[in-house]
C-alpha cells in the first residue's frame, strides 16, 4: 500500500517502530490511562495505519488518541529503535488538520493563535486585560461564570501578573558586556516570556552580559510559531519564521533563548522550512550555551534548596540534561535536591492543559507530589509553560514552594 | 439483549471500547506478524469485573483473551480466530499487600514488573525474574508466560516465585490456587499463556536483594571465544547470576541507539557476566571468574561493582531487541533452546540458515542456560522477505529440537509457534494438552487457538514422526 503523498515522511518514520513496548512506561498519558491508544506504540501504530489506508482520515476515533498526546517526546528518549516520534506526530497532525480545517474548533484555535499568540499587540492587549481583570478581582468572580472550560482554565493558569512597568519589553538594540567580548549573540525574547515573565528575559540578559556576551535584542522579532507547528498549522508559522530570520540577520555567533519549547521548535525549523536551516543551527538554549562557553557564576549566595524539573522540550526535545545541572551546581549556597522522576511531563505542553483538562490535571498531580516529596523550597525549571503549570499545581495545594526559572537563579548570584 | 449491549450496560463509559482506533491498537502484541481486530476491548478494575465479563462471554459464546502490556513475543495477547474480546488488565495495577517478614507481595496482575521491585526497594527485597522488558511488561503477563530473564539462570523462572493466584477460570468461577495445595494446579497455571482463565491477583515470592554484585563486560574477537568462556565458567561450578552474549550486529545496533552502553564496536561478541550474593561468596567466585578470563583473554574487559556503571553495562542488553528495529521495519525474535555444550556449533548453523534465506540475522542470548534469541530483521511488507523470515525461523526451531533442545525457552508458544509444536510433540501429547485445557475451559472460549494446536490450520498440528514427550504411545 502506498501512503498518501502528504504522509510519506510520517509513514517512513513509523516503520522504525518494532512494537516492542519499551516506550510505554515513559509516556505520561499511558501511565495515567493504561490504554494502548494513549501510548506511543499505539499512536504510532494508528499513524501507520492511517498512512497505509487501514483507517480513514475522517474517522473520529483517530482524533482522541492524537489530541491527547502531549508531544512531550519522552517516548523518543526511551525508544531503542530511534523512532522520530515528534516528526511523525507533526506530519500526521498537519494532514488531519487540513481535513478538519473547516470545523469550528479548528477555526477558533487558528484565530486564537493568530490574534493573541502570534500577534504581539494582540498578545500584549490580552495580558493588559488580564492584569486589569486581576486588579479588579474580576478573575475570581469569573470563576463562578459559566465560561467555556478552556477560557476558565486560562484564567486559573495565569499567575498574578506583575505591574505593567515590570512587564515592559526588553530594550531593543545592542547591549555591551562589562569586560572583553567573548561572543556576539542574539537574544530571542519569545511571546510568553516577554509578557508574563519579563523578569526572566531581564535575568538572562544580565547573565549574558556578565559572561562577556555582546547581546543583540533585535526589534521585529516575534513568536517562534511552535504552537502553530504542534497544532499542525505549519503554513501559518512560515511567515513568523521568516520574520525572525530577517530580524536576527546573519552575523551572530548564536541565538540564545530561555524557553525550552521555543528552542526545540526553532532547532527543528529545517525539517519543514528549507530556508531556515542555517538560522536553526545557531539556536542554543541558554543552559547549553553558557555551559559550552564556560559559565562564570557570581559570588552572592542564594540560601535555599531547590529541585530541578527537566522541561520535556529540553531533555527529550533537545537532549539537554546535564548542562542546567552543572550550571546550578556552580551557584554558591544552592542545595540541589533530586526529584524521583525529573523528566516526567508536568502536563503543560503548549495549550494541552487548556484542551485536555482532566488528563493534564492528573499528570500535573504526579509532578506536584514529586516536588513536594523532594522537600525543596524552590522548583527550578526552564520553560514558561511549565512555570505556569507547576505554579498552578502548587497554588491548588496551598504549597509554599516557589517556582523560578533557571535564569533567575543564576542571575541572583551576581 | 445482544452481547455488546450487555457489556455496555454492565460497564461505565470508556471501559468498553469498540471504536476503530482502539480495535486497531489492540489487534496485536509484541509479535505484530500476527494480527486480528478484536470485537471489543473491556477494561476491568476488579476480580468481580473480570468474572462478569467472562460470564457474559460464556452466555453468548464469545471468545476472550487477557492482555497485560502486550509485550509478548508469540502473539499470546492477540485476538483469536473468531470474534474475540480483549480483557485489558494493565489498569488493574494495585499493590494490594506487602509482607516483608514472609517475603511475599500481593499484587493485581497489571502491575509492571519493575514497579514492584522499585516499590519495595527500601525493604532490601526484590522480585527476581527480570525479563528484559521488565520496565514495561506486567506481572500477570510474566506469570501467564512463565517468563524468564537474565538472572533466572541462578534464581529460576517466574514459576519459582509464585506463591498463589486468584484466577477467574474460563467458565467464570473465581478460584484461589495456593502453593502446596496437593495437586500442583498452581504450577500448571503458571505458563498457561492465558488459555485457562484470567489471573486477577498474584501472591509473589520475594528474595533478599544481594549484598554484593559484580559485573564484567568481556568483549571477544569472535563468538567462539565468548562461548568457550561461558563453557569454562559453567564447568567451574560457579553459578553466576547472569551470563549473556550479544553478537556483532546486535552490538552495532545497540550502540547506535539511546541504549548505547559503550560496548566496543569492533568486537565479534560481548559477554556479560554477573555474580551476586553475599560478600564472601562473590569474592570467592570472583577469583574463579578472573582466572578463567585470564585463560580466555578478551579484547577488552570492564568490571564494576558500582550500581550506576552496572546499569550502563546492562542497558545495551535490555534495549537489544528494540534496537534491532533500526535494521529493518520488522523483527522476528526467536526463542529456541539448545544444550549449552552445543551452543557454538548450533549458532554457526543458525547463521548459515540466515544466509541461505537471505535474512539479516543477529543473536542475543542467555548463554548460561542455552536460551537463544536469534533475531530476524526484514521488511514484512514484502511477501517474499516475510516468507523467507518465517521459513528461516521454522528451520532454526527445528534445528534446536534436533539438537535436543526446545522451541521455546520463555516467550511461549502463542499463535507464533503453533505450527512448530509438531517438532516436539506427538498427536497423543497434544490430545493430553487439549484434555487439560478442557478441564478449565470446556467451551473453548479462553484465548482459543493459542499454545495448543487445534488442527484447524493446514500447517500446524502434531506429527506422527515427533518423538513425543509424555510417555510411550
Ligand atoms: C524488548 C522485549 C524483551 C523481552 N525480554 C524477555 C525476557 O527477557 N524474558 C522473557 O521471558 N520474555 C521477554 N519478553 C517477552 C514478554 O515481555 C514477556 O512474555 C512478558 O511476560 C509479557 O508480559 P505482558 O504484560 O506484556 O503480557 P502480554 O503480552 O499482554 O500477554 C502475554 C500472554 O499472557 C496472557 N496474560 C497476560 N496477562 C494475563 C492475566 N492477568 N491472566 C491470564 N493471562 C494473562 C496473555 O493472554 C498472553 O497470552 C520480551 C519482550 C520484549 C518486547
Ligand atoms: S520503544 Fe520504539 S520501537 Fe518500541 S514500541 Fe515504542 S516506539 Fe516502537
Ligand atoms: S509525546 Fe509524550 S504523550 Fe505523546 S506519545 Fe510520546 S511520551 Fe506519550
Amino acid at each position: 500500500m502506498t501512503a498518501p503523498p502528504d504522509l510519506q515522511r510520517a509513514y517512513k518514520a513509523s516503520l522504525d517502530c518494532v512494537h516492542c513496548g519499551l516506550c510505554l512506561p515513559s509516556c505520561p498519558t499511558y501511565a495515567t490511562t493504561t490504554n494502548e491508544t494513549d501510548s506511543p506504540r499505539g499512536r504510532i501504530y494508528l499513524m501507520r495505519a492511517l498512512a497505509e489506508g487501514r483507517i480513514d482520515i475522517d474517522d473520529k476515533s483517530l482524533r482522541g488518541p492524537l489530541d491527547r498526546c502531549l508531544g512531550c517526546r519522552a517516548c523518543e528518549s526511551a525508544c531503542p529503535s530511534g523512532v522520530r516520534y515528534g516528526e511523525l506526530l507533526e506530519e500526521t497532525r498537519e494532514a488531519i488538520g487540513r481535513v478538519d480545517d473547516h470545523t469550528w474548533r479548528r477555526r477558533a484555535l487558528r484565530s486564537w493563535l493568530d490574534r493573541f499568540i502570534a500577534h504581539p499587540r494582540g498578545h500584549r492587549l490580552s495580558m493588559s486585560l488580564l492584569a486589569t481583570t486581576q486588579r479588579l478581582r474580576l478573575d475570581r468572580a469569573s470563576r463562578a461564570l459559566p465560561l467555556p472550560g478552556p477560557m476558565r482554565r486560562s484564567l486559573e493558569l495565569m499567575p498574578k501578573l506583575a505591574p505593567s512597568r515590570e512587564r515592559r519589553p526588553l530594550e531593543t538594540g545592542i547591549h555591551e558586556p562589562k569586560g572583553p567580548v567573548r561572543a556576539t549573540v542574539g537574544l530571542f525574547t519569545g511571546c510568553m516570556m516577554e509578557t508574563v515573565f519579563g523578569r526572566v528575559n531581564r535575568a538572562l540578559l544580565s547573565i549574558l552580559l556578565e559572561n562577556g556576551c555582546r547581546v543583540h535584542v533585535p526589534a521585529g522579532q516575534g513568536c517562534c510559531g511552535a504552537l502553530h507547528v504542534h497544532a499542525g498549522l505549519r503554513e501559518r508559522a512560515r511567515p513568523l519564521v521568516d520574520a525572525n530570520i530577517a530580524a536576527f540577520g546573519k552575523d551572530l555567533d548564536a541565538i540564545i533563548l530561555d524557553s525550552a519549547g521555543c528552542g526545540s521548535a526553532m532547532k527543528e525549523y529545517g525539517h519543514w522550512h528549507e530556508g531556515a536551516a542555517a538560522f536553526a543551527n545557531k539556536v542554543r538554549d541558554m543552559s547549553e550555551f553558557l555551559d559550552e562557553l564556560g559559565f562564570v557564576p557570581g559570588t552572592k549566595r542564594v540560601e535555599y534548596s531547590a529541585c530541578y524539573d527537566d522541561p520535556c522540550h529540553l531533555c527529550h526535545g533537545q537532549g539537554i540534561r546535564s548542562a542546567p545541572r552543572s550550571l546550578l551546581a556552580a551557584i554558591p549556597g544552592l542545595t540541589l535536591k533530586p526529584l524521583s522522576r525529573p523528566e516526567d511531563c508536568c502536563g503543560s505542553a503548549g495549550i494541552y492543559n487548556l484542551v485536555q483538562a482532566d488528563l493534564a490535571d492528573s499528570i500535573l498531580g504526579r509532578k506536584i507530589d514529586d516536588i513536594t516529596r523532594s522537600g525543596a523550597d524552590v522548583c527550578i525549571t526552564a520553560n514558561p509553560g511549565c512555570m505556569l503549570q507547576i505554579e498552578m499545581g502548587l497554588r491548588r495545594r496551598g504549597s509554599k514552594v516557589r517556582v523560578l526559572h533557571i535564569a533567575e537563579v543564576l542571575a541572583a548570584s551576581y | 439483549m445482544d452481547f455488546l449491549a450487555s457489556l455496555l450496560r454492565r460497564f461505565p463509559q470508556g471501559r468498553v471500547l469498540v471504536d476503530t482506533a482502539s480495535k486497531l491498537a489492540y489487534e496485536c502484541d509484541g509479535f505484530p506478524l500476527h494480527r486480528r481486530l478484536p470485537l471489543a476491548i473491556v477494561v476491568p478494575r476488579s476480580t468481580e469485573d473480570v468474572r462478569d465479563i467472562v460470564k457474559l462471554c460464556n452466555e453468548h459464546g464469545i471468545a476472550f483473551v487477557a492482555r497485560g502490556a502486550g509485550t509478548g513475543l508469540s502473539g499470546g495477547a492477540t485476538p483469536g480466530d473468531r470474534p474475540t474480546v480483549v480483557i485489558a488488565l494493565a489498569g488493574m495495577r494495585e499493590f494490594v499487600r506487602f509482607d516483608p517478614d514472609d517475603r511475599v507481595a500481593v499484587v493485581q496482575p497489571g502491575l509492571v514488573n519493575l514497579d514492584l521491585s522499585v516499590a519495595i526497594l527500601d525493604s532490601g527485597l526484590c522480585f527476581a525474574p527480570d525479563p528484559s522488558s521488565q520496565k514495561a511488561c506486567t506481572l500477570g503477563g510474566n506469570v501467564a508466560e512463565n517468563s524468564g530473564g537474565p538472572h533466572c539462570f541462578k534464581y529460576g523462572m517466574t514459576t519459582d516465585h509464585v506463591v498463589g493466584v486468584t484466577i477467574v477460570t474460563a467458565d467464570g468461577t473465581i478460584r484461589r490456587l495456593q502453593e502446596g495445595d496437593g495437586a500442583d494446579l498452581l504450577g500448571l497455571v503458571t505458563g498457561h499463556e492465558g488459555t485457562f482463565g484470567i489471573l486477577t491477583e498474584l501472591e509473589l515470592r520475594l528474595v533478599p536483594a544481594p549484598e554484593k554484585i559484580r559485573t564484567w563486560l568481556a568483549a571477544y574477537r569472535d563468538m567462539s571465544a565468548a562461548c568457550r568462556a561461558v563453557s569454562r565458567i559453567v564447568g567451574s561450578g560457579v553459578v553466576p547470576a547472569a551470563l549473556e552474549i550479544l553478537d556483532e550486529l546486535t552490538i552495532r545496533a545497540v550502540e547506535a541507539s539511546v541504549y548505547a552502553a559503550g560496548y566496543p564496536q569492533d568486537a565479534g561478541a560481548v559477554l556479560l557476566i554477573e555474580l551476586d550474593g553475599s560478600r564472601l561468596a562473590v569474592d570467592t567466585d570472583t577469583a574463579v571468574i578472573e582466572a578463567i578470563l585470564a585463560e580466555e583473554p578478551p579484547l577488552t574487559l570492564e568490571a564494576t561493582e558500582d550500581a550506576e556503571q552496572r546499569t550502563r553495562l546492562w542497558k545495551g542488553r535490555k534495549g537489544a531487541f528494540g534496537a534491532m528495529g533500526r535494521l529493518a521495519p520488522d523483527l522476528y525474535v526467536l526463542d529456541g533452546v539448545v544444550p549449552r555444550s552445543k551452543l557454538e556449533r548450533v549458532l554457526r548453523e543458525i547463521c548459515e540458515i540466515g544466509r541461505t534465506h537471505e535474512v539479516t540475522l543477529s543473536n542475543v542470548f542467555h548463554a548460561g542456560d542455552g536460551n537463544l534469541h536469534p533475531n530476524l530483521s526484514f521488511d514484512g511488507r514484502d511477501p517474499i522477505q516475510r516468507a523467507r523470515a518465517l521459513e528461516a525461523g521454522r528451520e532454526i526451531l527445528a534445528l534446536c529440537v534436533r539438537e535436543g533442545g526446545s522451541i521455546s525457552g520463555e516467550h511461549g508458544v502463542g499463535s507464533e509457534k503453533l505450527e512448530h509444536m509438531e517438532f516436539m510433540f506427538a498427536p497423543h501429547d497434544i490430545e493430553i494438552f487439549r484434555g487439560v485445557k478442557a478441564c478449565f475451559d470446556p467451551k473453548a472460549l479462553c484465548n482459543p487457538h493459542k499454545a495448543i494446536p487445534t488442527g484447524t490450520s493446514c500447517k500446524e498440528g502434531a506429527s506422527a514422526k515427533a518423538p513425543g514427550v509424555l510417555g510411550a504411545r
